[in-house]
């Protein structure tokens, strides 16, 4: 008997949505056999996620708290990825977003007292700038000298990561606590708990503002990749560079754009965390946002409206997952789930088939 | 693996391969119909017909990439049922295909020892390449075992691939359409090498829908059409290309086109001192002056790598040079592709699926690739969806590009199909000029016939087009002047009509068109061995 694999000449479009479920499912299966192995109930574990994640309102709103930073890089990683630029660093991105709009507040580049109509637009613009910046190296290093962009958004990752520590431990440290004071109010996104005092229903929901640019964001990439001329390059790009040359596409001005725009988006996404979450900067602010952003990317098939339902998948893992292990099972299941999705990929192009052997050879 | 015995006994009764009442049916197609075939030791036996006759199926069945439904296959007399191609190999039956499988970073004698069980872990250089280089001078393949395949021409990565295969002990050789990629110069050492081989007692099966190499080259042909043998076994000699193209197409080919005459407007390509390098970096245009006038097509004949695909991407803008080209009195070189494309310059790149389409976009998608930056394909900053479907709808009406819609991936669609594809999308540009370059390559009788229409009709429509191309008929078939390029310079230029094809024949393999012998003076570009 022997197995092949034969190339599918046009899967169906229902395929890869119907294999990347299963592939999640099948993920989820093999962590529940490896958190019965460890003495676990993986029912139990389930259901307790399920709960812990999607049970209630104020679960939800926790779960959609930890989906938004997810959703901003997410869609830094899927917009990169549609041209095959592998921006593998949207955490070092989300790192830098963060220092600078915090910089708004504590170095201060505004006074302190300014309304927040002024503070706000400046921390979103000073963060998108900051990450654009970290973005623009990779890219121009990328467009200009060829350099590997997997290579140096991943180191970036580290500069960043020191950077941010330099300061939290340094020059804005809080009493020498790695982190540093807390902002003003009026530096804070609002929240929906914010309004309790007319709408009593919103008490204790944590849902901030920075989900509202997330789904914006979703809606302008969608846009631009899809219908404007801009993404259609980028399209043509991502399938065959020699193409787009061809057809007079300005291959370096377009990584360079593409990865200043991808940056731009993970240091709003830092933004948005500072600023409506922590309302502070402080070491380890990120749980590998960035990292799970490539996943997330992966799942969504690079679609900015399935980057929306991934992120809330993975929201709801990182905020559950931590109600079964700090750390450890929920790593292990999103790192399952990763490697689950990359070999179905092999599903939606091959076809298999179990033939009997005819002849002995 | 079983040795290699490179002298057969005489020719025997038993045929090397055979197929019996093969059938094979993919979903909606009937691909072998009840298909005889059977080659000789010894022989050279050619396998003619169409795109899509059944030529490639029952091939990929000899060499166990397909099952047959029914009936049987039998190598040396024996039945045999391959599982794959490592099977057919271990058989001695080896496959050449029209897609080199060569990894280009590696060298020649790397890529022969690919794949290999021995030697098992410490490669012997020196021992492998002895044995190459020793398959080399007895099939004469020449290419150096030490070369990087990158570094190789298209018709010395061929010769890699087909000992490759001697190495691995082949005693029969199928080659899928080998001369599609060659020039006329590599198709000759071509077949000095098979005639080697059968003279070594191994035989080969030829494929190809090229009337005049089949008869040269072949003892036996077998014609196909729509999956049934329609001629089994002709002798060769004997047969004329006028009975073989109506046993493969079943009608008579058309040959001449009727053409309005010729009556050239204003200069509209003009090139002058051209010089340029190729990818590594070595001189390929050294001082090139030509120009195009509208309603003229002026065909460049050359032996591949002789700076005609240089030439064709400086124009278009994809290439830097020294010197100076203009399209409509405007300059374009030096520019960007996007320039070019704005001056009205249209091209037929060479490589269709990597550079003259994105495979994976849909065809809507491919058509535009040329509009989308204007109105009223494009809105501001946004597409027009409605506006580029409708162009691309009636684009897909007009040049019968057969294809189930136009969210089809572009790499679904077969070779003639795609090249319409491309010519229509450059054709509705309506341009000044166009560059085609090998625009029926690797194409079926019907599709080239459509292709030399269009262009025809273009140059009927007042464009300027520069037709490179690696096969003579074609360029005979329709320029109005015809430019010979050698070692990237132009060595002789003639009005069509009256062209001495002798005289272009040796002006494009090095010689002076006169009666002296070629001296060799220009250094040798290494790819012509001109004897």
């Amino acid at each position: 008997m022997t197995i092949r694999l034969e190339p599918r000449v046009q899967p169906p479009g229902w395929l890869s949505a119907a294999i990347t479920f299963a592939a999640v499912g099948v993920a989820l299966v093999i962590s529940g056999v490896i958190i019965a192995v460890v003495g676990g109930d993986p029912v139990r574990s389930y259901i307790h996620i399920l709960n812990a994640a999607f049970g209630s309102i104020g679960v939800l709103s926790d779960t959609l708290v930890k989906a938004t930073p997810l959703l901003l890089t997410g869609l830094a990683c899927a917009l990169a990825f549609r041209m095959r630029l592998w921006n593998i660093g949207a955490e070092g991105q989300f790192l830098l977003g963060a220092w600078g709009a915090s910089a708004v507040v504590l170095a201060p580049i505004l006074p302190p007292g300014t309304p927040g109509f002024i503070v706000i637009p400046t921390m979103m613009l000073a963060g998108a700038a900051a990450g654009g910046i970290w973005g623009l190296i990779p890219g121009v290093l990328r467009a200009r000298l060829g350099v590997n962009e997997i290579i140096t958004t991943l180191m970036l990752n580290y500069v960043a990561l020191f950077w941010v520590q330099f300061w939290v431990f340094g020059p804005w440290s809080e009493g020498g606590f790695q982190q540093t004071a807390a902002f003003p109010p009026e530096a804070f996104l609002p929240r929906l708990t914010d309004f309790a005092s007319s709408v009593p229903a919103f008490d204790g929901l944590t849902v901030q503002l920075g989900l509202v640019f997330g789904l914006v964001a979703a809606g302008i990439v969608w846009l631009f990749l899809e219908r404007s001329r801009w993404g259609y390059e980028i399209r043509l790009a991502g399938d065959s560079q020699r193409a787009a040359r061809y057809a007079g596409v300005d291959i370096a001005r377009n990584v360079i754009v593409v990865f200043a725009i991808s940056g731009a988006l993970a240091g709003l996404a830092g933004m948005s965390e500072v600023s409506g979450v922590v309302h502070r900067l402080q070491d380890r602010i990120s749980p590998g946002y960035g990292f799970t952003a490539i996943i997330i990317a992966y799942l969504a098939r690079f679609d900015p409206f399935k980057v929306i339902v991934a992120s809330v998948l993975f929201g709801a893992l990182i905020l559950a997952g931590r109600e079964i292990q700090p750390s450890g099972v929920p790593a292990m299941i999103q790192g399952i789930i990763l490697f689950s999705l990359i070999v179905a990929e092999v599903f939606v192009r091959y076809r298999v088939r179990i033939e009997r052997s005819v002849a002995a050879a | 693996m079983t040795a290699a015995t490179p002298a057969q006994p005489a020719r025997t009764a038993t045929p090397a391969i055979e197929a019996v009442g093969v059938v094979k049916s993919f979903p909606g197609v009937l691909a072998n119909d009840h298909v005889d075939f059977d080659l000789q030791p010894g022989e050279i036996h050619a396998l003619l017909g169409e795109n899509g006759a059944g030529k490639s199926t029952l091939m990929n069945i000899f060499a166990g990439l397909y099952r047959q439904d029914e009936g049987e296959i039998r190598i040396e007399g024996r039945s045999a049922a391959f599982r794959s191609p490592r099977d057919a190999i271990a058989a001695g039956l080896g496959m050449v295909h029209q897609h080199f499988t060569l990894v280009p970073s590696q060298t020649v004698s790397e890529n022969i020892l690919l794949g290999l069980d021995r030697p098992r872990f410490l490669l012997d250089p020196h021992g492998s390449e002895d044995e190459i280089r020793r398959l080399a001078a007895q099939f004469r393949l020449q290419v150096d075992p030490r070369a990087k395949i990158w570094q190789l021409s298209v018709g010395e990565q061929q010769r890699v691939e087909i000992l490759k295969m001697l190495y691995r002990g082949a005693r029969i050789l199928i080659m899928d359409e080998p001369t599609a990629v060659l020039a006329p110069q590599e198709v000759e050492e071509l077949f000095r090498t098979l005639r080697a081989m059968t003279t070594a007692g191994r035989s080969v099966v030829f494929i190809s829908h090229k009337l005049k190499e089949v008869i040269a080259i072949a003892d036996r042909i077998t014609v196909m059409r729509r999956g049934r043998v329609t001629a089994a076994g002709l002798p060769a000699a004997g047969a004329t290309p006028v009975e073989l193209a109506r046993l493969m197409v079943g009608r008579d080919l058309l040959e001449v086109y009727e053409r309005t005459p010729f009556a050239p407007g204003e200069v509209l390509l003009s090139a002058r001192d051209v010089e340029a390098d190729n990818d590594r970096g070595l001189p390929a245009l050294r001082g090139v002056s030509l120009d195009v006038r509208a309603g003229e097509i002026v065909g460049i004949a050359a032996v591949a790598g002789n700076g005609q695909a240089e030439l064709a991407q400086v124009i278009t803008g994809l290439r830097p040079c020294r010197g100076i080209v203009t399209v409509g009195g405007r300059r374009t070189s030096n520019l960007s592709p996007g320039h070019a494309i704005r001056q009205g310059v249209a091209h037929v790149p060479e490589d269709r699926t990597g550079e003259g389409s994105a495979p994976n976009l849909s065809v809507a998608d491919n058509l535009i690739m040329k509009r989308f930056r204007e109105a009223p394909v494009s809105r501001g900053w946004l597409i027009n969806g409605a506006v580029a479907r409708a162009l691309a709808e009636s684009l897909k009406d007009e040049y019968a590009i057969a294809a189930p819609s136009l969210d089809t991936p572009a790499r679904l669609l077969s070779g003639g199909n795609l090249q319409r594809l491309i010519l229509a999308r450059e054709i509705e540009t309506n341009p000044a000029l166009l560059v085609a370059c090998q625009p029926t390559r690797g194409l079926d009788v019907w599709a080239i016939e459509t292709i030399h229409r269009l262009l025809l009709e273009l140059r009927q429509h007042g464009a300027a087009i520069l037709l490179v191309s690696g096969d003579l008929d074609e360029i005979l078939a329709l320029a109005d002047r015809i430019d010979v390029m050698y070692e990237g310079r132009i060595v002789g230029s003639f009005d069509a009509r009256t062209a001495d094809l002798q005289k272009i024949g040796l002006l494009m393999t090095g010689g002076d068109g006169g009666s002296e012998p070629p001296t060799a003076a220009v250094d040798a570009g290494g790819t012509l061995g001109s004897s």
